[in-house]
């Protein structure tokens, strides 16, 4: 009986050997520069090429206050950028979701049988594995000012010389000089990549729905749109939500696309198309601003944990909260 | 009864017209997808000045001249990029899902104190943005004197959350305990167990991940771009950037598309070979309805 007792002991002290590497790394990589990102934003701290420049002040929140403040064009830098983060995460997140809902029913339609639909998910999920850098410096060739694009419209157009009325906005059009023109292609970029993604996963959502109430929905004569907006919809929820959260998450991160779509990270005209992870980027580029960077990061990490937690909140499943309520209340009323 | 057939005839038409609107939107979509990559393989035919003098899509014959300019590019070398991203994305792709596995394993089979705590503790953190912690994560990789090394790049895939939950969903799916009590019986330690019994079942499940890792990996630029300032510690999304920020003064535009085809060519050749494996794996992470 000893002896036994012993060696369950002695088996669960190995869990904590398994767990060690993840949760040392963790610490190291993770969870430290975490609590120094933290630490860092209560000071003046700025580095260059490894050198400290000048003294590391404590300065309390006045990082957070600067990057609150607005700078001497009247515009707080932090607020502009979240709301080009923002603004480019739904035009690109609207049509994502619209189209990838579409897709979805329309691949798990019984009645639809449609063919080789394997090869439409193999072509619709290839954006999502390419390189992001990549593809952002192709769609900045294709949509250049004497890019193919400007190229064909010039020719629709007949100019007889088209690098120089595209210079001068007669032909063609400077995607990358109109504030809605470059948003719209970063957003489209985002949607290229994504939707096939997403249309798989609301595709298996729409698979887990139990068969037979299609069956039964089709015997008492609902058409597609019913079967659709009565059954499909509300029992995938969970699963649009989260392609919602994850969505909104990825979106808060949007860099790459952006950075390597303008030159040297630019961001477009007057900055409209900088991400907040492009700002704080540049906190981390040259001369590393540790106090600003700091601040900025504790920020994004507030605005993540909010803006997931408010999703949740927002599209929970009322229905089935009622029921579970309901439920808790039979069972008191029944041991009662 | 008689107004039966009509129904049918009329739900007829309709689901053939429905078919046919969804045939256009997905062949829409799917040249939407495909026309960016084929415009790039024949741009990659094409020279400078061809490119330069209006649009079109017929190949040209300057692939072996694009391809050999890329070689030669000194100041971005292409090649150096591919090896660098290779040895960093097969190392962390290595790491990650034998680790997340072996993590996975500790949660799983054994009953120890924290258990509960450190799974709730893992998908917490599952969803917190990477770069959150950038600013701390590199002045820690500068104070170590770990900038222009991979080390910073492969060693933190050790930990990775949405992994290790993965990983643990799988084997609560597949993974009895009784296998490793027999094993225990049979005298093998725990160790033992996990490297010559467990990792093999677990093969489906580190084929899938280890794809998502690979590709994440080779993708990455964030990170990479912050460590790595030494043209030839560089790896490819890295030195693409740097491209597309000199391609206006460094101008062949033949050359500029050549690059971005071989930077993306390693993965769309996995692509092509694995698609059906790796579609069925993307919702294998997900949680469920």
């Amino acid at each position: 009986m000893a002896t036994l007792r012993r060696r369950t002991v002695s088996y669960s002290k190995w869990g904590y050997f398994f767990i060690a590497p993840f949760f040392i790394v963790y610490a190291l990589a993770s969870f430290y520069p975490l609590a120094s990102t933290f630490y860092f934003s209560f000071f003046k701290k700025l580095v260059k090429f490894g050198q400290d420049m000048g003294p590391t002040t404590f300065v309390g929140l006045q990082n957070f206050i600067d990057i609150f403040t607005p700078n001497p064009n009247g515009v707080i830098e932090v607020g502009k950028y979240a709301g080009n983060t923002f603004i480019i995460w739904i035009i690109g997140f609207i049509p994502q979701i619209i189209v990838s809902l579409l897709l979805a029913s329309w691949f798990t339609d019984l009645r639809l049988r449609l063919k080789a639909t394997g090869f439409f998910k193999v072509v619709i999920y290839l954006p999502n594995v390419i390189m992001a850098a990549a593809i952002s410096f192709l769609f900045s060739s294709l949509f250049a000012d004497t890019g193919p694009i400007n190229q064909i419209m010039a020719a629709a157009q007949g100019a007889d010389n088209f690098q120089i009325q595209i210079a001068t906005g007669e032909v063609g059009f400077r995607f990358f000089a109109s504030i809605p023109a470059a948003r719209i292609i970063i957003a489209g970029i985002n949607f290229l990549m994504w939707f096939g993604n997403t249309t798989i996963m609301l595709m298996a959502a729409i698979h887990g729905i139990d068969p037979t109430l299609y069956e039964a929905s089709a015997i008492d004569g609902a058409n597609a749109t019913q079967i659709f907006w009565r059954i499909t919809m509300p029992l995938i929820r969970p699963i649009l939500l989260f392609v919602l959260v994850t969505s909104l998450i990825g979106g808060l991160q949007m860099f790459d696309i952006p950075n390597v779509l303008f030159q040297n990270g630019s961001g477009g005209v007057n900055a409209t198309s900088r991400t907040l992870i492009m700002f704080l980027n540049q906190q981390m580029q040259g001369t590393r601003n540790y106090g600003r960077g700091g601040a900025l990061s504790i920020v994004l990490f507030i605005i993540g944990g909010g803006l997931s937690m408010m999703v949740f909140y927002l599209m929970r499943d009322k229905d089935v909260a009622e029921e579970r309520k309901r439920r808790k209340k039979s069972k008191g009323a029944k041991l009662l | 009864m008689s107004t039966q057939p009509e129904v049918i005839r009329e739900s007829d038409v309709s689901l053939h017209i429905r078919r046919v609107v969804s045939y256009i939107v997905l062949i829409f979509l799917a040249c939407l997808c495909l026309f960016p990559f084929l415009f790039l393989i024949v741009y990659t035919t094409r020279s400078h000045v061809e490119i330069q003098q209006g649009f079109s899509l017929l190949p040209s014959k300057y692939f072996g001249y694009n391809f050999k300019n890329v070689m030669d590019y000194v100041q971005f070398p292409l090649y150096k990029g591919m090896i660098n991203s290779a040895i960093v994305s097969f190392s962390a792709t290595l790491l990650c899902v034998y680790f997340s596995a072996f993590t996975a394993y500790g949660v799983h089979v054994y009953d120890f104190k924290i258990k509960r705590g450190v799974y709730t503790f893992i998908l917490m953190v599952m969803m917190v943005p990477t770069q959150v912690s950038a600013l701390g994560f590199l002045d820690m990789v500068y104070a170590w004197n770990l900038d222009d090394t991979f080390w910073p790049l492969i060693i933190p895939s050790i930990a990775a959350p949405a992994i290790m939950f993965f990983m643990k969903q799988y084997m609560e799916a597949s993974l009895p305990i009784e296998i490793v009590e027999a094993a225990r019986i049979d005298g093998c330690n725990e160790l033992r167990i996990f490297n010559t019994i467990i990792t093999p079942i677990l093969q489906p499940a580190f084929a899938v991940q280890a794809i998502f890792t690979f590709v994440g990996n080779w993708n990455n630029y964030f990170m990479p771009q912050l460590i790595l300032t030494d043209k030839n510690k560089q790896t490819l999304p890295v030195l693409i950037a740097l491209v597309r920020n000199a391609s206006p003064s460094d101008d062949d535009q033949g050359k500029a598309y050549m690059y971005m085809a071989l930077a993306i060519l390693p993965v769309v050749i996995v692509y092509l070979f694995l698609s059906k494996f790796i579609i069925r794996g993307v919702t294998l992470g997900a949680v469920k309805g």
